[in-house]
C-alpha cells in the first residue's frame, strides 16, 4: 500500500505541470484545466491501487496519464456543444506578477481558448503532439489511434489553427 | 507559420497553479491536511492524512506551522475545515480515553520505536529515558532516545512529556520549554513535588510492604497505598536484596 502512495506522490510531482497544460489546451480555461488535472490524477490513483507491482513498474507514465486526461476531457465534453472562443476566461495572475508575465499569460490563455475550440479529434492529436511534445508513437498509444490517423489529424488541426490565426490578424 | 508552433510549445510550458500537487494528494488521502484545534493546551495545529495524525505543534501562525511541517516532515500541507469528529477524537486522545493512529513514516526505525514505546506510558505517569532505551532493546542508547524524543513531530499526542530524567530534573521540552512540560504533567495528575523530592534524595523506586513489589514512583499500583506502607530504594539491587520484585506493569527492571 505504501508503495502505491509513494509512486503516486512522485507521479503527481513529476507530471502536474504537464497534465495541467494539457487540460488548459484541451478545455481552453484554467478553471476547467485544474479540474481535469485533478480528476486525471485521482483516476490514476484509483487505478494504481488495482495494478500489480510489475504493471506499476512497467507503466509508461506519460502516455498513460495523457490517455486518462483525454478520456476525462471527452467525458466532460460529452453532450456539450463546442463552445465559442472564450477570451475572458482568465483570472488575474497569481501573486505579484510583473506586467510582462501577465501579458504572456493572457496570450497563452487566448491561444488555449482557440485550440480548445477545434473539433475534438484534431484538437487531441494536435495538443498531444505539439503542446505536450509527445512522439507520434506516444500520441497513437494515448489516443488509441493508428499513427497515420494521428499524423493527418495533427496536420489538419494545425491548418485550421493557422487559418484562425490569420483571421485574427496575427500575420 | 512557425509562430503557431512556437506558441503551442509555450502553451505546453504552462505550470500548474501553486499548491496543486498538495491539493491532489490530500484529496486522494495521500497528502496531509491540517486545521487548528482548541484543546486543553490551547490552540494546537494538527496535521493528518489517511494513515493517521502526522504532526502537531503550538504555532504562532498558519504560515509558521506550514513552514515547520515542510522542513521537518518534507511534504506539503493543505489547510482544510476539520472533519466533524476529529476535534472530539483529539480531545479524547489528550485525555487518555482513546488512541488515535499516527503516521510516523520518514522517521528512522529507532525513532519510531522510541515514539511507539512512549505512547504506552499511561497518563499521570512518567518514565526515565533509560527505561525507553531498555524497553526497545537498546539499553545503552539513552542519549539517542533523548534526541528522538526532542524531535517528536507529534508532541502532546505522543506524550514525550512523560519521559523525564531519572535525577528528577524536568528536562527541556520541544513543545514549549520545561514550564510547559511541568504544567502538562501537573494537568495529567503527576505529583511533581513528591517525584522531585524523591529524585533529589536519590530514591528511584517505591516498594509496597504488603506486596513486596517495587515500582516507579508514579506507577498506578501505588495510587491507593498509604504513605507509611511505602519503602523507597536507590536502585534495583537494593530492592531485590530486600526481597522485592519489579512491577510487571511499569517494569522498573527486567523481570
Amino acid at each position: 500500500m505504501e508503495g502505491t502512495d509513494g509512486v503516486f506522490e512522485r507521479l503527481v510531482h513529476d507530471h502536474q505541470d504537464r497534465i495541467f497544460a494539457l487540460g488548459l489546451a484541451l478545455t481552453g480555461n484554467r478553471h476547467d484545466a485544474e479540474e481535469v488535472a485533478q480528476d486525471t490524477f485521482l483516476r490514476a490513483y484509483r487505478a494504481l491501487g488495482t495494478y500489480s507491482p510489475e504493471r506499476v513498474r512497467e507503466l509508461k507514465q506519460k502516455a498513460w496519464l495523457h490517455r486518462i486526461a483525454v478520456n476525462v476531457v471527452r467525458n466532460r465534453m460529452r453532450g456539450v456543444r463546442p463552445r465559442l472562443v472564450e477570451l475572458n476566461g482568465c483570472e488575474p495572475a497569481r501573486g505579484a506578477s510583473p506586467e510582462e508575465d501577465a501579458l504572456r499569460r493572457i496570450e497563452i490563455d487566448e491561444l488555449a481558448a482557440r485550440v480548445s475550440a477545434l473539433p475534438a479529434r484534431y484538437r487531441e492529436a494536435l495538443v498531444l503532439r505539439h503542446v505536450q511534445d509527445l512522439s507520434y508513437a506516444e500520441v497513437s498509444e494515448a489516443l488509441g489511434q493508428p499513427v497515420g490517423t494521428v499524423k493527418s489529424n495533427v496536420h489538419r488541426g494545425l491548418k485550421m489553427l493557422r487559418g484562425e490565426s490569420n483571421g485574427h490578424g496575427d500575420d | 507559420m512557425a509562430t503557431v508552433m512556437i506558441d503551442l510549445k509555450r502553451l505546453g510550458d504552462v505550470k500548474a497553479p501553486a499548491g496543486f500537487a498538495e491539493r491532489v494528494l490530500a484529496h486522494a488521502g495521500v497528502g496531509d491536511s491540517y486545521a487548528v484545534f482548541e484543546t486543553v493546551l490551547g490552540p494546537v495545529y494538527v496535521a493528518w492524512n489517511r494513515l493517521g495524525v502526522s504532526a502537531a505543534m503550538r504555532s504562532t501562525s498558519a504560515e509558521a506551522f506550514e513552514a515547520w511541517f515542510r522542513r521537518e516532515v518534507g511534504r506539503g500541507l493543505v489547510r482544510v475545515a476539520p472533519p466533524a469528529d476529529l476535534a472530539t477524537r483529539i480531545e479524547d486522545q489528550l485525555e487518555g480515553k482513546r488512541r488515535l493512529r499516527f503516521d510516523l513514516r520518514g522517521l528512522t526505525p529507532f525513532s519510531q520505536a522510541v515514539l511507539m514505546k512512549t505512547l504506552q506510558i499511561p497518563r499521570g505517569q512518567v518514565r526515565p529515558y533509560g527505561w525507553i532505551a531498555r524497553e526497545i532493546g537498546h539499553p545503552a542508547a539513552v542519549r539517542a532516545v533523548g534526541t528522538a524524543l526532542a524531535n517528536n513531530p507529534i508532541p502532546y499526542f505522543i506524550p514525550c512529556h512523560r519521559v523525564i530524567r531519572s535525577d528528577g530534573v524536568i528536562g527541556n521540552y520541544g513543545g514549549g520549554g520545561p514550564e510547559a512540560k511541568k504544567s502538562i504533567l501537573t494537568l495529567e495528575g503527576v505529583q511533581l513535588k513528591r517525584l522531585q523530592d524523591l529524585a533529589r534524595s536519590g530514591l528511584r523506586y517505591e516498594g509496597v510492604r504488603s506486596t513486596k513489589i517495587f515500582c516507579f514512583p508514579t506507577c498506578s499500583h501505588g495510587r491507593h497505598v498509604r504513605e507509611e506502607n511505602f519503602v523507597y530504594f536507590h536502585d534495583e539491587g537494593e530492592a531485590r536484596r530486600a526481597g522485592y520484585r519489579p512491577c510487571k506493569d511499569c517494569r522498573p527492571a527486567a523481570a
